[in-house]
């Protein structure tokens, strides 16, 4: 692991923070001080009923919600900054998102290539280069030439994947990208981020998958009104300190 | 057989007017065509004060008749000691009004695009004109092309006021011919017809277009092999 701090003015050298935030829509009180941290090459997977908050968490580090207080730093990015260079943080952060969210008026290779082309100013075949090789990371080479709706939502998954990836972030954001497949088309999905997690890759992942989070996460945050509960490695899952993460885990079998 | 003092010539001249109504049409969507994508992009603005101030145009010029409007430009801005000739005024007037109808179409086709696809661009990094003209606009396009035809027969028709203003295309060179012969119904009817033969082709064409958008974008889900007129477009 890359010893070097990406935050050198703050203590830890986590690549993602999250301090005491807090966040409302209107009345609602969405997060009430959540508070995590991520180190390089971790995996944390956010777990936690609808309503929890985590997927607002999640949307948080990548700034697309704007947080009411409280500090959120992300590889070195100040996101609740109000000067903050948004692209320099997009450049950095990769997201995933449960609807997809392919361009359907692109093939697979141009929704893979337009971001490397457009944000980051590599050629034609320079971005190409990186499409084929990030297709072939998800094994999906032979459908560069394919339109998304084309594709099983699996399939379409994976390529949002391999569309993050060819940006080469820091960390990987992943909001519940399986609850939108059936069962079967969730296996290669699953297959493909825990691949990921063997590369080293930093990722924090909102998930309903209890079984995946217990193999592939090195922590688990229990989210649960608007709170982290409970955080700890995988083992809390079998040894819940709150009764309303065993709960939680009971409902899941 | 009817008797009628109808003849080439009158039609050689309709033919002519006609002419002149394709021009304006012309002139109307590549015109108001321009001015109708920046109120759009004005309408989605981040700005307040912009979508405000065009929503209003929007307001004004669909909330007044293209009759009135063609008035204002030819009799009223010379009164302003501004100086208009018939095709400047019918033209300027057919611009207007197509930029607050076109706008408005193209405003819709924009928002119908899901918000998620903007949310999805920004997160790869691309700014917001990139988001704009590489992701949202195209899709848009392709929404908006059926109703953008279907409006080209309305721009056709309208046209048609200029005679008002005593521009000389198809409905005028009709009222001139019939001066002379006082034959209103054999005039008219053809005037309607060369009216029709420009319209109804466009009419077609949107309703292809249409059923286009409708039929495979559903089917393609299922077999890769509907979906090769689309894919043939791009």
């Amino acid at each position: 692991m890359n010893p070097f701090s990406p935050n050198p003015d703050g203590a830890s050298s986590a690549v993602v923070r999250l301090h005491d935030v807090h966040k409302s829509f209107g009345s609602l009180k969405v997060l009430q001080g959540v508070g995590f941290e991520v180190d390089r090459g971790q995996v944390t997977a956010i777990i936690g009923r609808s309503g929890s908050g985590k997927s607002t968490a999640l949307r948080c580090i990548d700034r697309l919600e704007r947080i009411d207080s409280g500090e959120i730093v992300v590889c070195g990015h100040r996101v609740d900054a109000p000067d903050i260079d948004l692209k320099a943080l997009r450049l950095d952060v990769g997201i995933v998102f449960q609807s997809y969210n392919l361009f359907p008026h692109l093939t697979i290779e141009q929704n893979i290539t337009l971001a490397p082309r457009s944000a980051k100013g590599l050629s034609k075949a320079e971005a190409r280069a990186i499409a084929l090789d990030v297709l072939a990371k998800v094994g999906l080479s032979d459908k560069a030439t394919y339109y998304p709706e084309q594709l099983s939502g699996g399939q379409q998954q994976r390529v949002a994947i391999a569309r993050s990836l060819a940006m080469q972030p820091k960390v990987m954001l992943f909001d519940e990208v399986t609850s939108a497949l059936d069962p079967e088309l969730t296996g290669e999905v699953l297959r493909v981020i825990e691949d990921l997690a063997a590369g080293g890759m930093t990722m924090v992942m909102v998930t309903h998958e209890m079984a995946f989070a217990r193999k592939v996460a090195d922590q688990i945050v229990f989210m649960h009104k608007g709170k982290v509960w409970e955080r700890g490695g995988p083992e809390i899952l079998s040894e819940p300190q709150t009764a309303e993460l065993r709960q939680f885990v009971a409902s899941d079998l | 057989m009817l008797q009628t003092a109808f003849n080439a010539n009158h039609l050689l001249f309709l033919l002519q007017g006609a002419m002149w109504t394709l021009v304006l049409s012309l002139i109307a969507f590549i015109g108001g065509g321009l001015a109708a994508f920046l109120v759009a992009l004005a309408r989605v603005s981040p700005s307040r004060t912009v979508r405000t101030a065009t929503g209003l145009w929007v307001q004004l010029v669909q909330g007044s008749p293209l009759l009135v409007i063609m008035f204002l430009a030819y009799f009223g801005l010379p009164t302003l000691g501004i100086k208009v000739s018939a095709l400047l005024a019918a033209g300027a007037s057919l611009t207007v009004y197509v930029s607050a109808y076109l706008g408005e179409i193209w405003r819709a086709a924009i928002q119908a695009v899901p918000r998620p696809q903007w949310e999805a661009a920004e997160c790869l990094a691309l700014s917001k004109a990139q988001r704009m003209f590489k992701v949202v606009l195209p899709q848009a396009i392709r929404l908006a092309t059926p109703p953008t035809v279907g409006f080209m027969v309305q721009i056709v028709k309208n046209t048609s006021l200029a005679s008002v203003v005593g521009f000389v295309e198809l409905a005028r060179s009709g009222q001139i011919i019939n001066n002379s012969i006082f034959e209103p119904f054999i005039v008219y009817l053809v005037i309607a017809a060369i009216y029709f033969a420009i319209c109804y082709p466009l009419s077609v064409w949107s309703r292809r277009l249409e059923d286009r958008r409708a039929g495979p974008s559903r089917a393609a889900a299922t077999s890769p092999s509907s979906h090769e007129p689309l894919l043939s477009q791009s």
